[in-house]
């Protein structure tokens, strides 16, 4: 069953037919029971003749007649309704009103409302807006909203997410390189070394010389076997594992470790292959967004390892 | 348009359980009894009521309603309290101001209970006293009696208005009727704007309207209200009353036999009739009632009370003051219409006391269960901590093992000053042997009043410590350094990863 199924044309004309004859049936109704008389019920207990409980009856009150042309008017608000709005099968409305429309609006509106905040801190480089208690203030708000999810609240981040705290960069530091990992975002991926360098006992080899290259303890032969394999990763992370930062393949030296820096991790790294992805934020946030997000990082980053106070709503 | 004669009548009379009979006031009952059924439309029109105006013990207590009610309406917002406005609900900023005490949405309980407090007060007072609320203090009455004043005003006593209504537009309707819409529209709007000024600052915003630079949305329901105000208080009246409100039908089912209501004395006042002043009644063989009929032009609702308790009375005694002056003028004793109860109408020879129909069970248990969360609501406003916490887990990153092998955990610590003082806040966490914060993270940045901050504290669990893997019961203590009472202990869990 597919979603054309439900989605053909037919069936908006389907519901359109339903809704105007319900419509004009309404309209009917009230103009019928409007013109209908009925015998005075005289000078009876004027209720309705159901007795509950012995006693309760129901009185037989008529509605007043100014109700019913307010029942009049709702039949002439929905049919003013379906001409400016969209709801007979594909008519557009008059108004031209779209769901997506009025998100555009609304975040026009807004943008606009908080352009000359931000016009301060695009004035500035974005290492400088460190100084700028007011743009930490937001950026801190912004990297709670849109980026806590996966990096952590204090920015330092989780298994499989860096953390962007520490002076450590995949991708390098600069203001330009943060600011193009966020606008376009990243597609790190180490593919699947295994056959490369030939099953699975050679990729516990290299794993011990990567644990070596770092100065962690490993067992010198398996590690000597490994480093022979070890050109098969050199591609990316350079003869000397120190990884290259515009491939954005992690330093092999240090004692960071994105995906796990146990023996079975690196194996399985090897094995398997990584595939993050950091996704793109060009369509989520503005430019200058991520100019005052970047200023935020590299503070972070750069600064000391302390976590100020990040958010504070307005008094 | 004579009522029935008999008010009690509910027309077979076979049983014994007195029907109160709830008729409407007319139908065209009058004549015609010539066999072919009268045929009559399934809505009704509307048939405006001109209310006689009214004087005496009962209107003067709504007169002091009304102003009590309307000082309270329209000055409230115009008072200040240490340099804001007293009463201001923010919703932007979700910050709910009343004099000394600063609400947030967490606060909602305190609506809560207020709510609970005023439904078991109404329940209350409509046990013992009818429908009070509706005939003294319900905005309908309060806001429809300003407006008759006015249309009296300018419009005349009800005989003018009346002629005036049925007669023909000439330059007298129409400047009256112009004159009275205006200033009913000016009140309307004043009122609106008042209503507003309990959301937006009024002093803000009667600049605005002065310079007319009104927010669109401030516009929108100023005149929301202006017309609501207007459109009810001018021309639904008693119909908001008798068609639309709930409260006036499930009062209703409050009511009991032992009831203060509206009440006909029909034993002292039947058989009614006009008479002479220096005639005996007694011989004449009619009762109190002169049948001047002075208490069905007064009703603001349009109903005969004579006809016994009735669906639409909202209990405003104006046919109690009118029936009271024209015995007093007759020289009959007042009280032929009275707050009484069915009980005791019903037993005209006394016996049943007033005071003993009042108390009896039902108002005591009420008045039991409205002192007891009275007290509690008080208390707990009295013990109120002007300080909340929100303690939010990071949950993307469970735990992770930091340089020094201890096991760390990341929290969101949402704080919240609900005082108009600044608070500096000391961050504690328990629970757990071996559990710290960082040093620089036990202090949270000083809170401006009603101000709200996030803080992000990191929590050691020392390497010395085995605990057994997954989530354990920690807790935060939040303790204002210079006042002992402000202190929130909230939850949370620390995971130690396996």
């Amino acid at each position: 069953m597919s979603d054309t199924d439900f989605f053909n044309e037919l069936w908006t004309y389907f519901i359109a037919i339903i809704t105007v004859v319900g419509m004009l049936a309404c309209a009917l109704l009230l103009w019928q029971q409007g013109r209908q008389k009925v015998a005075a019920h005289g000078d009876a207990d004027n209720t309705t003749g159901h007795v509950w409980d012995g006693d309760l009856r129901e009185l037989n009150n008529p509605l007043p007649r100014w109700w019913m042309w307010m029942f009049y008017l709702t039949v002439v608000f929905s049919l003013g309704y379906l001409v400016v709005y969209p709801g007979l099968t594909t008519y557009s409305g008059s108004f031209g009103w779209t769901s997506a429309g009025a998100y555009d609006k609304e975040r026009d509106a807004l943008e606009k409302q908080i352009a000359p905040l931000y016009a301060g801190f695009t004035a500035k480089q974005a290492e400088q807006l460190g100084q700028d208690p007011e743009a930490m203030a937001v950026g801190g708000r912004l990297f709670l909203n849109n980026c806590a999810q996966c990096h952590g609240s204090d920015a330092r981040g989780s298994k499989g997410f860096p953390n962007l705290a520490d002076r450590d960069w995949m991708y390098g530091g600069t203001a330009e390189a943060i600011r193009t990992s966020i606008t376009d975002g990243r597609n790190g991926i180490m593919p699947p070394m295994g056959e490369a360098i030939g099953g699975e006992d050679a990729a516990r080899n290299v794993a011990q010389y990567v644990l070596s290259l770092s100065g962690r303890e490993n067992d010198p032969v398996r590690a000597n076997l490994g480093r022979s394999k070890f050109s098969a990763c050199a591609a990316c992370h350079g003869a000397d594992g120190k990884g290259n930062p515009l491939l954005g393949a992690p330093n092999l030296t240090d004692r960071i470790w994105l995906h796990g820096g146990r023996e079975a991790d690196i194996v399985q790294t090897i094995m398997q292959g990584r595939n993050s992805v950091m996704p793109v934020h060009k369509d989520r946030l503005t430019e200058a967004q991520i100019h005052v997000l970047t200023g935020y990082l590299m503070k972070l980053s750069g600064a000391s390892e302390a976590a100020a106070p990040v958010a504070s709503a307005k008094p | 348009m004579k009522p029935p004669d008999a008010p009690t009548g509910s027309g077979t009379g076979a049983t014994a359980t007195r029907v109160i009979p709830i008729v409407p006031v007319s139908k065209a009952t009058s004549g015609k009894s010539d066999g072919s059924p009268e045929l009559i439309s399934l809505y009704e029109k509307h048939r405006k009521i001109h209310p006689r105006s009214v004087s005496g013990r009962f209107a003067n207590w709504r007169w002091v309603m009304v102003w009590v009610t309307q000082i309270v309406f329209y000055g409230l917002p115009w008072l200040s309290w240490n340099g804001r406005q007293a009463v201001l609900f923010e919703l932007e900023t979700r910050r709910f101001y009343l004099f000394e005490l600063v609400f947030y949405p967490q606060d909602f309980v305190y609506l809560a209970g207020l709510l609970v407090i005023c439904a078991l007060a109404l329940f209350l007072f409509t046990a013992v006293a009818g429908r009070v609320w509706c005939g003294y203090a319900c905005p309908q009455t309060v806001y429809t009696e300003l407006f008759m004043w006015i249309e009296r005003r300018v419009e005349g006593e009800r005989h003018h208005r009346m002629r005036r209504d049925a007669g023909r537009v000439n330059a007298d309707y129409v400047w009256r009727k112009t004159l009275k819409h205006v200033i009913w529209g000016l009140l309307a709007l004043w009122t609106g704007f008042t209503f507003v000024g309990y959301f937006s600052p009024i002093h803000t915003l009667g600049f605005d309207l002065l310079s007319l630079h009104m927010g669109p949305w401030e516009a929108f329901w100023v005149l929301f209200y202006s017309f609501a105000t207007y459109g009810n208080a001018g021309w639904l009246r008693e119909q908001v009353c008798k068609y639309m409100c709930p409260y006036a039908r499930f009062q209703s089912a409050m009511f009991d036999k032992g009831t203060l209501i509206v009440g006909y004395d029909t034993a002292r006042g039947e058989p009614r009739g006009a008479r002479s002043r220096k005639q005996d009644p007694a011989a004449l063989g009619l009762g109190s009632c002169v049948d001047c009929s002075l208490c069905v032009q007064v009703c603001p609702v349009g109903i005969d009370i004579r006809d016994g308790l009735q669906y639409e009375c909202i209990s405003c005694a104006a046919c109690i003051d009118a029936c009271d002056t024209v015995m007093k003028r007759v020289g009959y004793a007042p009280g032929l219409i009275r707050y009484a109860t069915e009980a005791t109408l019903a037993d005209p020879g006394g016996s049943t006391s007033l005071r003993k129909t009042v108390l009896r069970p039902r108002v005591l248990v009420y008045s039991g269960l409205l002192g007891a969360i009275c007290l509690a609501f008080v208390f707990s406003m009295w013990m109120r901590v002007p300080l909340k916490v929100d303690v939010i887990r990071d949950r993307a990153m469970l735990s992770r093992i930091i340089d020094d092998g201890a096991i760390e955990n990341v929290y969101r610590l949402h704080l919240m000053n609900a005082s108009e003082n600044a608070q500096r806040l000391r961050i504690d966490v328990s629970g757990l042997p071996g559990l710290s914060l960082p040093e620089g993270e036990q202090l949270a940045p000083l809170l401006a009043p009603a101000q709200a901050v996030t803080v992000v504290v990191h929590v050691h669990l020392s390497a010395n410590e085995v605990l057994a893997a997954g989530s354990h019961p920690i807790q935060f203590t939040i303790q204002e350094i210079d006042a002992h009472d402000i202190r929130v202990l909230e939850k949370s869990v620390f995971l130690v990863p396996r």
